[in-house]
Formats: structure tokens, sequence, C-alpha cells
């Protein structure tokens, strides 16, 4: 199945379209309430989930200071539980190698967990030009791979499908599997889907997953799921490939404990996720489960370029999901139009420092700046103020729209010679009040078309306060 | 002895939006801050906080407007502004865009520290209890993000609005999500800005309030113009306009006396 090829350039079409997509508004909405509502009941339920916020960020910051250390420590780790630990500088490095373990291994088949770097690296795309069938074993995925989309969120990969249209991807596709009705309560999706999948599990050659977390102190790979196909991917293909970017290492075990506590209540608004598995190495001698070749791939790809920077907190990111599910923007345009892999606030920041900023000027700029994300980042990431530094380095490299920038020179100009400039705005104040009189707003106004599209703009007062309060002084005086 | 009884001097910074498209929110908030025992200048070298030069990325003239803000502003006791976005301007973000520069910077952190959003200031500084206004309508009180986030405002107008004698205040479902309006954004991604005051209007609906009241002006410009657009005949004022007994004429976007 082909992805999507990064392009957020194309943000403005994109969500002009989704906005007038009903189905994708019916989708949004209901996904919308789910999390948000469910969060909030998960966090009034424990008292100290804001010191675990603050313990979090800390452990977060501790291990982006040390973060040679810690990844040597895992690697070393890895190795003596009898894995394999290869470093990936790039998206494309990081491919390579994950083929040339498939390709090795006479792969043919692929069973894949969610991983969210996987996609980041455009690894199904890679692997199906080599002549792997790759399957996608996570619910979310295996529908977007059905239809041939990109996830449209980060934990929730096909939360912009509605119901029917899932019944119809299943009918189309499912029938050369001996399914041939139309399947429309959510239980018997589920059942349809993992009667498909088990096949899937029981022939593939190779798991790929990701990883929630890399514990240093023991070399394990924590994946948290809900469905526990992750597991399946895991266990039951012979050879097993985890990829992850270098910033998911934490320390110990008790630093596990502390994530685990907030990440699926800020994901879901759950306490736990049904499945929280930790795996540490190959099969070991005696045992009669598990895969004969264990590798980590980790992957670069920008990350240690933000460790240097002003973007570093970016680094404690735990994909949750949180900044998504609260962003008014992402919730009213979906994931799709910010054109890559991370969507919503947290794609926004990422997007332009992996893929270029001239290839996603929108992405930092198509947000009010409201906050929200700051509020419910379980790391406390600065989103907004990030954004706005990405409005900073956009307008240092001149990317700005040549209109816009001389216009709000202008502005600016004025702005900063106060008198002159209520001088200026007595004119159009008093011009609007004078066509607009007696109706309190103007429907539409040469000029301002992007305020009167889809609102009224109320009419100003003949005189602006200044005017005005002059006036009154001289009078009163 | 005199000192404790001196009037405290306020700087009243009117805000862009304010000057422009509704100067009664100033007489308003001026005629609440001489109530409360105030002394209140309105110096007139002012026009607007940056927000629209520092959110589009052009920190020079940010920061050359921010200097001239506290030329003029940093001889008061106060600055107050009838705005949380603004006022988040001057106290967050006028000492991050002097990081860099260190006698702006301690010049800005004054000013911060001596800036207020209106409602906060009265309840919090002039400790106001009493304010002998009447409104007799069931209100929503629509939180702006700024104010919300940056400067923890939230019970305050609250507090205040339950001092205005017959108002019954009904919240929002959704308080803590954004109109929609985010300065610039409301006119750089029109289509995005009119879905999220769309939702807002339908949150409003939902409480069955006659009034909608703000504390930001630019917020209810953006929900006034879609009430307006939607047929809707709520009315949309300021806090302000409110709690000084100054709403008995046309809401926001209201025909009327536009003289």
């Amino acid at each position: 199945m082909t992805q999507a090829a990064p392009s957020a350039a194309v943000f403005k079409s994109k969500a002009r379209e989704a906005l007038s997509d009903p189905a994708l508004l019916q989708a949004m909405e209901r996904a919308k309430g789910g999390f948000v509502g469910a969060r909030r009941i998960a966090i009034e339920e424990l008292a100290e989930f804001e010191s675990l916020r603050d313990a979090a960020q800390d452990i977060k910051d501790h291990v982006l200071n040390h973060l040679d250390l810690y990844l040597e420590r895992y690697e070393r780790k890895t190795i003596e539980n009898g894995g394999h630990v290869h470093w990936a500088q790039t998206a494309e490095e990081a491919c390579e190698i994950v083929k040339k373990i498939c390709l090795d291994a006479d792969a043919r088949l692929v069973a894949k967990g969610k991983s969210m770097v996987s996609e980041e690296m455009g690894l199904n795309r890679v692997l199906e030009e080599a002549g792997i069938e790759v399957a996608e074993t996570d619910l979310g995925e295996y529908i977007i791979q059905l239809a041939g989309e990109s996830p449209s969120h980060i934990i929730a990969p096909a939360i912009h499908k509605t119901r029917e249209q899932i019944t119809e991807l299943f009918y189309e596709n499912h029938k050369g599997h001996g399914f041939s009705e139309r399947v429309t309560r959510r239980e018997d999706i589920v059942n349809e889907a993992r009667s498909v999948l088990r096949n899937v599990f029981a022939r593939a050659d190779v798991g790929i997953t990701g990883a929630n977390f890399l514990v240093a102190e023991t070399g394990a790979n924590v994946i948290v799921t809900n469905e526990g196909n992750g597991d399946l991917a895991s266990t039951l293909p012979r050879v097993q490939i985890i990829t992850a970017g270098i910033e998911k290492v934490i320390p110990s075990l008790d630093d596990l404990s502390t994530f685990l506590r907030i990440l699926s209540r800020s994901a879901t608004g759950q306490e736990m996720s049904a499945y929280t598995t930790l795996y540490a190495g190959p099969r070991r001698q005696g045992e009669v489960e598990g895969p004969t070749e264990y590798h980590v791939v980790l992957l670069d790809n920008g990350r240690s370029a933000m460790l240097g920077g002003s973007y570093r907190s970016m680094l404690r990111c735990i994909r949750c999901g949180a900044c998504l599910n609260h962003c008014p923007v992402y919730s009213a345009v979906g994931g799709h139009a910010y054109g890559w892999v991370y969507p919503g606030p947290m794609g926004s920041v990422l997007t332009p420092l992996m893929q270029g900023f001239e290839r996603s000027f929108d992405l930092p700029n198509a947000c009010t700046l409201n906050g929200r994300c700051n509020d419910v980042c379980p790391v406390r990431i600065p989103l907004s103020d990030m954004l706005r530094r990405h409005r900073f380095e956009q307008y240092r490299r001149n990317l700005n729209p040549w209109l816009g920038r001389r216009l709000l020179s202008l502005w600016a100009w004025f702005a900063r010679r106060p008198r002159l400039y209520q001088g200026v705005v007595a004119l159009p104040v008093w011009a609007m009040n004078r066509f607009g009189r007696g109706r309190g707003v103007l429907r539409r106004l040469p000029g301002a078309g992007g305020w009167t599209g889809g609102r009224d703009l109320a009419v100003p007062e003949k005189r602006t306060f200044q005017v005005q309060w002059q006036a009154k002084r001289d009078s009163d005086a | 002895m005199s000192d404790t009884l001196k009037k405290p001097r306020v700087g009243f910074f009117v805000t862009c939006l304010v000057d422009i498209m509704r100067p009664r929110v100033g007489f308003a908030a001026v005629k609440l801050l001489e109530q409360a025992g105030c002394e209140v200048e309105v110096p007139r070298s002012q026009s607007c906080c940056g927000q629209p030069a520092y959110n589009n990325g052009d920190e020079a003239n940010s920061r050359a407007i921010a200097k001239q803000v506290i030329n003029v502003f940093d001889q008061f006791d106060y600055i107050v502004v009838p705005s949380g976005s603004c006022a988040g301007m001057f106290s967050e973000h006028f000492p991050r865009l002097f990081r860099y520069e260190s006698s702006w910077l301690y010049r800005s952190q004054r000013m911060a520290a001596r800036t207020w959003e209106l409602t906060r200031f009265l309840v919090e500084v002039m400790q106001v209890n009493s304010l002998g206004s009447c409104y007799p309508a069931k209100c929503a009180y629509h939180d702006s993000c700024s104010g919300l986030r940056e400067l923890g405002i939230q019970e305050q107008p609250r507090q205040l609005l339950s001092l205005v004698k017959d108002l019954s205040l009904a919240e929002l479902d959704e308080r803590d999500v954004c109109c929609g309006f985010g300065g610039t954004f409301s006119v750089k991604y029109p289509e995005i800005s009119t879905r999220l005051v769309s939702n807002k209007v339908s949150d409003l609906e939902q409480t069955a309030a006659d009034t909608l009241l703000g504390g930001d002006l630019g917020c209810l410009l953006n929900i006034a113009g879609r009430l307006r657009r939607e047929g809707k005949a709520t009315k949309v004022f300021h806090i302000a306009e409110v709690l000084a007994g100054m709403a008995d004429g046309p809401g926001i976007a209201e025909p009327g006396d536009e003289a």
C-alpha cells in the first residue's frame, strides 16, 4: 500500500476540503468528546497527577542531558540480552537497515504493530518495493492500510473514519477471506478484523513494532497497547524488529512506572491500557516462545539537532496525543490536513524541524495560540511558545507571503508612532461607521473578506476612544 | 500618612480594538477604576500592545513597540488593560522579548509586575465588593484563552458579576475552548476560524443565555459577528460595560446609536 508523500505545503486546501466533509465532521466530533471527557475524569481521580507531570518532565530533562550515556547503557544491555542494536541517522538509513534484516531472514510477510517512527521512516513503501508483503495489525492502522491512507492521529490512526466507511472497506476487501456480508456492529467489525489478522500473525516471518519506552537499566522495550496485536507481532514471528526514536530511552523501571501512570490517562483517559509489555531480547535457551532474532533500530532523523537548540523540550514528547485531542484546530480539520505523519500541535512543532520550514509554512501559523495543548501535555512541553518560535524563524528566513509582510511592516511603522497612528485610524473608523450606521454590522467590506466570509463585522462608533477622550478632557478643562 | 491615603495612579492602556471598535468599553473601564478609588490617566501616546507583530514572527517591530509602551507607561503605579490578551502580552511576553537586552529586560519585568487585566485588578488589588449596577438577564461568560491560561483569570470576572443586581450566570459546556479568534489567525485561516466560532455559538445556544459577556473585545467581536451572521439575537457586551452599568444601549454588532 502506498503512503502519501510528505507534503505539509497544502495545508490550506486540505483543511478547506476537510471542513466541508460531513463524515469527517461526524467522526471528529465523536472522537473529541470521548478522549477529552475520559481524560478529565481519569485525572480528577488521581490527586497526584500534577506532581507526576513534574516528575515525568524532570526525568525526561535528565535523560536529554545525558542522552549518550543512557543510549549506550541501553545498547549494552540489549546486546547482553542477545539482541542487536542498529543506529540510523536518517529515515532512509533506518529503512535500509530494516529491509536488510528482512531480506536476510528471507521474509515474505511482515506483521506490523503500530509504530509512528515507522510512519516517519516511510517504511512500508520501502519494504513493499523490495517485494515484501506488509500487514498492519493495529485495527486503526489496518483500516487505513486498506483505505490506502496515512494515519490522521498518532494513537488513533483511523479516527477520521466513520463506522459506515469501515463497514464498506471491510466489505470490499474481505471477500477473499470468506466474508461476504456487510458488518456494522462494533464487535462484528473487530471480530472480522481479528479473524483476518490471525492468519497474518500465523504466517509472518518478521514482526515490527514501535516502542513507547526503552529502559536503559534492563534493555527492555516497552509497548503500551489496547489490542494485544503488538504482543502477537512481537512474539509469534521468528524475527522481531523494534523501530524507535533515540529520545525514547528512560533510565530505569522506577521511571517507567511514573510514565505509565500519566501516559494512558493523558492519551485515552484509561488508568492503564489493556496491555503493557516489556521485551528484552530474543528467546533464551529453554524458552519455547519468542523470536530467535531481536533487532532494535534507533533513529535520529533530526532529533540530535533538536537537542542543542531551543526546541529541546520537544524531545520530551511521549506521543500520547493529548495535544491533538484538545486542539480546536485539529478537531476541526483532522490529521490529514497537516500533510505528514505528525498532526496537531506536536506535529506542527515537529514537522518543520524534520521536513524543513519551507515545506510546512502553514503548520505553525494555523494555531490560535490558545494554549490548551500546553495545559494538557503530560510532560509540560510549551507547545504554543514553540509554534511562535517557528514563526520568528519563518520571518527571519523571509518565508512569509510578501503582501502580508508588507502590510504588517506598514502597520508596525504606524503603531510605533501612536500620535500618527491615531490620525490614520480615524479615517477607516469614520468610513466604516458611515457605511454601516443604523445596521450595527457590515456584511461585506472590501479587503476584509477573511473576516466577513463567515461572520459580520461590527460597526464602530464614529470616533475612536482617543478622539472622544481628548474631546471630553478639553471640555472638562 | 499621606502615602497610604494617596490614590493609586493607574495608567489605562485602551487596547487598539477598544480604541477603534468599541470606545464605550474604555469609558466603562475608566468609570470602574475611578469608582474603585483610582486616579486614572490615559496616555495619549499609545496604539497597540504589539501582538500582531509578535504573533506573526516580527521580533524587531515587537521590540520597538514594546519599548514605546514601556517608555510611556512605566511611570504609573499600575497599568490596567481591559483585555487578558494584551495584559498577557505585557506580563508574559515583553520580558521574553528582552531576554538578551538586560537594561530593557529589567524595565520590562517592572512593567510586567505592575500590569493588570481589568477584572483581576478590580478584585485582587482594589478589592471591589460592591458595584451598584443592575443587569436583569441570564448571561454566559466567555473565558478568553490568554487571560485564562497566562493570567489565571477565571473566578475574578464571575466574582464581579455576582455583584451585579439581577444578573444570573450560565456556564458554557466547553468553557476552556478557544472561540477561533486568535488575532490575525481569524483572517489568515477564515474557514477554520469560522468553524471554531460556530462551535462556540452552538455551545452558547445550549445555555439559553440572553447575553454573552467576556473580557476580550477580539473574542467578542468574533462571537458577536458570528451570532449576527446566523441571525441570532443574543446580546454581546464587554464585561466592563455591564459592571459599570453602561449596558443599556445596543450590544456589540447591534444597530443603535453608533454616534
